[in-house]
């Protein structure tokens, strides 16, 4: 017999399942469940998108692209970020396409981190930075962002984690699982504190098209000095409705580019080519489309945080991705007690908000990726369940 | 086209309330808003849509395309007017294309149906044909789903 403990690496067998990814598995296990778990957009990909990549298929146009993605992408990319962000990427030498920006994530902090290196992650969010550190050698330090601050990072709190060890820096905004943005002058603020080292941001703006304040979304990249200190990582998934498309890309000045193609091409050769040529039609036509998305994430938005707060549940109003996290405090049970009664009692599922790290603990992630009618639905079992925990508490 | 429109296009139960909470706007510049579209006319009522399948078994409806000769005064208007009166006739629209105007009749029967279109629909001076096509099942209407819910494909993948 194998014993395949002894054959798995240590790193990949310590690893920590996702919390997100054990929530699933017992919601899956639950008949009749109505979800407000899953972080992906409800809007099919807009036809001209898809049309594009059938065209492409008809063509033939199914062999390899070159590494870092067809010249084409690239160069909409450019112009794309040059519009959006007004940041100059060269597309020869400054930008690889790659599979979804979890792939991007993935080789940009493989590119700098060495072992013993520390790397801060701003929590709550998204799952995939600290294993991803791990498996490099690093060691992940987390930073929280509390509600008081609207969940932004303070340049006090980031100066308290700074270590003569610290190489790179995780700022996740928009913010998964919170909603929460960096204005300008946050950006400003922890930019100043950084400048005075040599530590570089990964700064994952997955959801820069999903902003509801009326301002647009504002990158690192923008703020004076920051732009050759930053990994810079979009893709298609979350603005476009392409999550089954894979494809994100990376930015970075052309000598840490240069370098870390060697672990794209190494690893994946190139991204997926119809995927490339449909996501040149996403970046040159679809505005309009996109905009008919966020608008109806807003009226979702908007209609959530109000029903949270008038079932008691406070829920501070996020401004950006498609996820509100209301606080469960108030019921004094824990955010995976929470998730699981609701599942079990009254079908709907969301995500316990430790899932994001430690400071998640005592609020729940809500997606907005669901109808209208859907949402209302799954509310209406929220706010049946919370009275439910309201009256015991009072017996 | 304005989002209090399209919401209530949607589901026109919407409270004011709940409209104030999608649109950010206060419930009452919400309902000023909604009594302005009434009184010009840009909301003109509400209806329930219906699977008369459930709801109606007896009904039946047709789509009946009417070909006329238009009035030299009045154009097409006259008879519409005069079609539009029925209590049967549910709508009535003129079209571009091969006919002029759309038709849209309920009845309890197909024999009423018939009957409707040979004594009074056809004999209304300045109508040159018809031509009845019954509705067989509705899959959609008004953007909402009759029968099956559209189903969500996605699964719970996550990292």
């Amino acid at each position: 017999m194998i014993d395949y403990n002894k054959v798995l690496s240590s790193k990949c067998r310590d690893l920590k399942p996702s919390g997100i990814r054990k929530f699933f598995d017992i919601a899956s296990s639950v008949e009749g469940v109505i979800s407000l778990g899953v972080g992906e957009p409800d809007f099919p990909t807009p036809w001209l998108i898809r049309n594009t990549a059938i065209k492409t298929l008809q063509q033939g146009k199914t062999v390899y692209t070159s590494n870092s993605g067809l010249a084409q992408l690239r160069t909409s990319v450019s112009g794309y970020i040059k519009h959006k962000i007004n940041a100059d990427y060269n597309p020869d030498n400054e930008i690889i396409i790659t599979v979804g920006g979890s792939e991007a994530i993935d080789i940009g902090i493989r590119a700098v981190v060495n072992p013993g290196d520390e790397v801060l992650v701003v929590e709550p969010c998204f799952v995939c930075y600290t294993p991803i550190v791990t498996l490099a050698g690093g060691i992940p330090v987390s930073i929280e962002t509390k509600a008081e601050d609207n969940f932004r990072l303070t340049a006090k709190a980031l100066r308290e984690k700074i270590t003569g060890k610290t190489k790179l820096l995780i700022l996740p905004f928009p913010n998964n699982p919170t909603g929460a943005v960096m204005e300008r002058h946050d950006l400003e603020e922890i930019s100043e504190v950084l400048k005075c080292t040599d530590i570089m941001v990964l700064s994952d703006e997955i959801y820069s098209e999903l902003t509801y304040t009326g301002n647009r979304h504002v990158s690192i990249t923008e703020i004076d000095g920051m732009k050759e200190r930053t990994l810079l990582v979009n893709g298609f998934s979350k603005a476009f409705a392409m999550t089954g498309w894979r494809l994100g890309y990376l930015c970075a000045p052309a000598p840490l580019t240069e370098q870390i193609l060697k672990i794209h091409q190494y690893a994946i050769m190139c991204s997926p080519t119809t995927s490339q040529y449909a996501a040149v039609e996403a970046l040159n036509s679809c505005d309009s489309e996109v905009k008919k998305m966020v608008d109806e994430y807003n009226i979702r938005r908007r209609w959530l945080v109000n029903a949270f707060n008038e079932i008691g549940l406070d829920c501070f109003e996020p401004q950006g991705a498609f996820y509100v996290f209301p606080s469960i405090k108030s019921t004094g049970l824990s955010s995976q007690e929470f998730c699981e009664k609701l599942l079990y009692n009254h079908k709907v599922a969301v995500v316990p908000g430790d899932a994001f790290g430690d400071c998640g603990e005592g609020y729940i992630r809500v997606s907005y990726a669901y109808s209208l009618k859907h949402i209302m639905e799954a509310l209406d079992r929220i706010r049946i369940f919370v009275n439910e925990l309201k009256e015991k508490n009072f017996l | 086209m304005d989002t209090i429109i399209r919401l209530l296009k949607q589901n026109a139960r919407l409270t004011s309330r709940e409209l104030a909470a999608m649109t950010g706007l206060a419930e009452a510049a919400v309902e000023e808003k909604i009594k302005e579209y009434e009184q010009n006319g840009a909301i003109v009522g509400y209806s329930a849509i219906v699977n008369d399948d459930l709801a109606d078994k007896d009904s039946v409806t047709a789509f009946i395309e009417v070909k006329v000769t238009p009035k030299a005064d009045c154009g097409f208007d006259d008879i519409a007017k005069t079609i539009m009166m029925y209590d049967e006739v549910e709508s009535l629209t003129l079209m571009s294309g091969a006919f002029d105007l759309a038709v849209t009749i309920s009845g309890t029967n197909y024999k009423e149906i018939a009957l409707f279109v040979a004594q009074r629909l056809s004999t209304i001076d300045g109508v040159i044909s018809t031509s009845t096509h019954f509705f067989l099942k509705k899959y959609k209407d008004k953007g909402i789903f009759i029968e099956d819910e559209q189903r969500d494909e996605r699964s719970f993948v996550s990292p």
